[in-house]
């Protein structure tokens, strides 16, 4: 039977040669992901059970990313029982701080997570390895407890959506702009329980980094995964880092898909998201004049070196406004010291800007830039609802990185060419 | 399992996220009752002081969307509420309420007929909603044979643990 890449992906790890949407299976997993907000649950679930050992050593990756640097005595105790798990059940694959970053892009930046993969996570992103031609998808504390244990998640095979994606994308138009455009199109449950499988020739014109940000935002459409065809930037990608041996997984011709949805990629401008849904959207030049108190680069979704490129590019010999704190994340210690290299740090710290050692942070209303009530930002983040960044009060809009830095120069919600 | 389920109706709009359920704020602990008394706070602060045992939290489309955080069924768990009725759920918390013991259902019709306040109750076995207050009744599908399997199991850890031991 055809099958579309995701469904050939589960049941390929589910030993079976064809699965189709609404059966539920039992699969192998390949990683199983847990943070220091995660995972504590996870870790007395699995003590409950008095299992000796999880099932593979190597196969279970824990990374404190969310409070860490621990922003207070009880994420340090969190964080604390994270390290004594890791230690006590050798895990191999624990990130201390200083070798750490933030999980969706550390892992596939250091080759554990590869094409074909099924790999689950006790964090919604997960669903960010779909732009290595994985299947990966966010789970609960208990799901990754279970995996820790047996190797194995149950999943219901989902319907698939087809999104295919043509044409070349304009100036200051990025992933960040293609998934917030097709979020503002179907809504935030307009993918819901679904995968998101893109295609299209538009494809080419997505870089890897690009195709991270469109995958990790999957979630935001409320699908379980979002997955790219593995092609020649797929390959230089996994080639350099993967730990791995890999197969490669194709979608099968005359494969069914529950839907599809065009996107032309030539058509798009910078899109932001207003408050409090990354659904809400506008393209930019519609967005009016909002000023901003805070501007936030980083984050799981636009923490890489290309987004810190793209947003020292555009701070390169101006400042940040007077009224505005921007504050910049490198995703991992290896980005930051790219970014160090490169001299962007540089960039960002004579322009104003605070340069952080990663971590989610703000992101999640962590610690490192909360709102106060009343106190507005522009993000690169993934999500606005109502008091993620701090104050219930408080408001989050969401762009690429090049609109984020412009902003921050304007002290309002702008892009690039308004400098 | 009980499966009749009774209490009045806490009703909320569509997508209700996890971020409101459980602000991250309160992340830094996993204790049930320290989260369920920050039960969604951020979009209604009176809920976790006034909620009563057995209350039925009832919303729109997507409950429960956004983060993977298990403490957004754990909170509403320890509140004290019994039940999540909506029209549909996130998938990810769809998943943490059944691994976690937290009984939910999809059912349209009936979040169209109740208002905050109705007096409900609930068959989880045959698929009924009863709203006492305004005196009508609902069916719902019931919760498929897998999810049954894992709430008489006793969860999913006690379902793998059973499945071990078999092996």
């Amino acid at each position: 039977m055809a099958m579309t890449l995701t469904e050939k992906i589960l049941a390929r790890h589910a030993g079976r040669t064809s699965v189709s949407p609404g059966e539920l299976i039992l699969a192998k997993v390949d990683l199983a992901l847990g943070n220091d907000v995660t995972s504590p649950i996870a870790i007395q679930a699995f003590r409950s059970l008095g299992v000796p050992e999880v099932f593979d050593r190597e196969r279970v990756a824990l990374v404190p990313d969310h409070f860490a640097p621990n922003k207070d005595i009880r994420s340090a105790e969190q964080v604390k029982m994270m390290r004594e798990f890791a230690r006590e059940y050798g895990i191999v694959n624990y990130f201390e701080v200083g070798r750490m970053g933030i999980e969706h892009v550390l892992l596939p930046d250091e080759g554990l997570v590869v094409p074909g993969d099924l790999v689950i996570g006790a964090d919604s992103h997960t669903c960010t390895y779909g732009a290595l031609c994985a299947f990966s998808t966010g789970v609960g504390s208990t799901d990754l407890a279970a995996a820790m244990v047996s190797g194995e998640v149950w999943l219901k095979v989902p319907d698939t959506l087809r999104i295919v994606l043509s044409g070349m994308p304009g100036k200051w138009v990025e992933g960040k702009d293609v998934i917030l455009h097709i979020i503002g199109e179907i809504g935030v449950d307009g993918a819901l329980y679904q995968a998101m499988e893109y295609a299209g020739d538009g494809i080419a014109h997505l870089p890897m980094a690009w195709r991270f940000t469109v995958s990790n935002m999957a979630i935001e459409a409320g699908a379980k995964n979002g997955i790219f065809p593995f092609d020649a930037a797929t390959k230089r990608y996994a080639d350099a880092r993967a730990k791995r041996r890999y197969e490669v997984v194709a979608a099968d011709p005359g494969a069914r898909y529950a839907g599809e949805l065009s996107v032309d990629l030539a058509a798009l401008e910078p899109v932001v998201a207003f408050p409090h849904l990354p659904g809400n959207t506008k393209p930019l030049s519609q967005v009016g004049n909002v000023p901003v108190d805070q501007v936030v680069v980083g984050s799981c979704t636009n923490g890489r070196i290309e987004d810190l490129r793209g947003a020292a590019e555009v701070l390169r010999g101006r400042k940040v406004h007077d009224g505005v704190r921007m504050i910049v994340f490198p995703a991992t210690q290896e980005i930051y010291l790219q970014a160090m290299r490169e001299g962007l740090m540089e960039v960002f710290v004579t322009a104003g800007a605070a340069f952080s050692t990663p971590t989610c942070g703000p992101c999640l209303g962590g610690h490192m830039g909360i709102l106060a009530k009343g106190e507005r930002a522009i993000a690169t983040t993934n999500r606005n609802f109502v008091g993620r960044m701090g104050h219930p009060e408080s408001e989050v809009y969401l762009a690429n990185p090049v609109v984020a830095a412009a902003s921050a120069v304007l002290g309002r919600i702008g892009g690039p060419d308004e400098l | 399992m009980n499966s009749e389920l009774r209490g009045k109706a806490w009703k909320y709009g569509d997508d209700v996220d996890t971020d409101v359920i459980i602000p991250a704020r309160y992340l830094n602990t996993s204790d049930p009752a320290e989260l369920a008394r920050h039960c969604m706070e951020d979009i209604d602060a009176s809920f976790a002081a006034k909620v009563s045992n057995g209350d039925i939290i009832v919303a729109g489309k997507n409950f429960g969307c956004g983060s993977s955080r298990e403490h957004a069924p754990i909170a509403i768990k320890a509140s004290g509420a019994s039940a999540v009725v909506a029209r549909s759920f996130a998938r990810i918390f769809y998943r943490n309420a059944f691994n976690m013991g937290l009984p939910i259902f999809e059912a349209p019709e009936a979040v169209d007929g109740i208002e905050a306040g109705d007096r409900l109750a609930v068959d989880m076995e045959k698929g009924i909603l009863r709203n006492e207050t305004k005196g009508r009744e609902y069916r719902f599908t019931p919760i498929p044979p897998f999810m049954q399997e894992l709430v008489a199991a006793g969860g999913l850890l006690n379902y793998i643990a059973i499945r071990k031991k078999g092996t």
